[in-house]
């Protein structure tokens, strides 16, 4: 079985190229995704380090109720960021987010 | 032993990253979104986490997936990205990852050897001795209808299993309840809110009335 080194730094890895798609792309639905990216690859750091610490011949399941709230957050965020870029479409006609620089004082 | 599953799954998830944030058809980058996540539920799983690897795929790859194709479709996005990316985006989209992955790795690097942070197997054998631990009143005496659902199947005699949801729902339930009222409550608060975004308010429909 691999290490828990090996699994954090896959965990790593992802967060990283979750904050490359964060910082290249444009288009905010991708930028979006890419937040989700980033969020599981924490959750992936969770589960290696519940497994890690074994309590009683068992996993630490504390730690695996943290990855289950936050994966129900993150369902919660996603639709209510998608309902903000369909309401943002609505307005603006545009998801690019170079267009979209109204905050840009 | 360095399991070939784990470096199956952790190079989807990776490539199903790097797929993610190169594809310039939103569309291909949601589908690689999704493979990604098959291969985290992977690595879940080989962690002995099934029910949070089979959530995973259920809420990302289920619902989360068709909630961003959908928006994708409804917007008619399809087309692909035609703007260039200016270097410099490039430059610190490429160079500040790279140096959090090179600071990740040093960090291991400088940490605790592979030997040293070695997962604890999980057998049947250890799997009777957590139950033991874990229900010290239950003896060979106790009759099996007396003995709950945990113990029995830690301690089965053909087909022992680790009761993974069991265990995850004893400890919601004992250690969690208010956190999940508040987790139930905000999934509430962003169903109201979803509803309250996407209605149209009514100057909007005034105005296209009158424009019609």
């Amino acid at each position: 079985m691999a290490s828990l080194n090996d699994f954090l730094f896959i965990s790593g890895l992802l967060f990283a190229i979750g904050l490359a798609g964060v910082i290249i792309r444009r288009n905010i639905i991708v930028i979006f995704m890419s937040l989700e990216l980033m969020l599981a690859a924490a959750s992936l750091t969770l589960v290696a380090f519940s497994r890690f610490h074994v309590q009683n011949g068992l996993p630490d399941y504390n730690g695996q109720v943290f990855v289950f709230f936050i994966i129900t957050v993150a369902a919660a965020e996603v639709a209510v960021g998608l309902a903000i870029i369909v309401a943002l479409y609505r307005a603006r006609q545009t998801i690019n987010v170079e267009d979209l620089t109204s905050m840009r004082g | 032993m360095p399991s070939l599953a784990f470096y199956l799954f952790a190079l989807l998830a990776v490539a199903g990253g790097v797929m993610l944030v190169a594809f310039r058809n939103p569309v291909a980058s949601a589908l690689s979104m999704v493979l990604s996540f098959v291969g985290l539920a992977g690595l879940f799983i080989g962690l002995n986490a099934y029910f949070v690897g089979i959530v995973q795929i259920l809420v990302y790859a289920g619902a989360i997936m068709v909630l961003f194709v959908f928006i994708i479709m409804l917007l008619d996005l399809n087309n692909e990205e035609k703007v260039k990316f200016r270097s410099s985006t490039l430059v610190a989209g490429v160079g500040i990852p790279l140096l959090l992955a090179v600071q990740v790795l040093g960090v291991i690097q400088s940490g605790p050897t592979d030997e040293e942070v070695a997962f604890t197997e999980i057998t049947p054998d250890t799997m009777k001795e957590s139950a033991a631990e874990l229900y010290p009143e239950i003896t060979e005496d106790t009759p099996l209808k007396d003995r709950p659902a945990i113990y029995k199947s830690l301690t089965h005699e053909t087909s022992p299993k680790l009761p993974d949801t069991n265990l995850i729902g004893h400890t919601i339930f004992s250690g969690y309840n208010f956190p999940l009222q508040v987790i139930g409550l905000l999934l509430l608060v962003a169903t109201v809110g979803v509803v309250v975004l996407s209605k149209r308010s009514n100057k909007t429909v005034a105005q296209d009335v009158s424009e019609s």
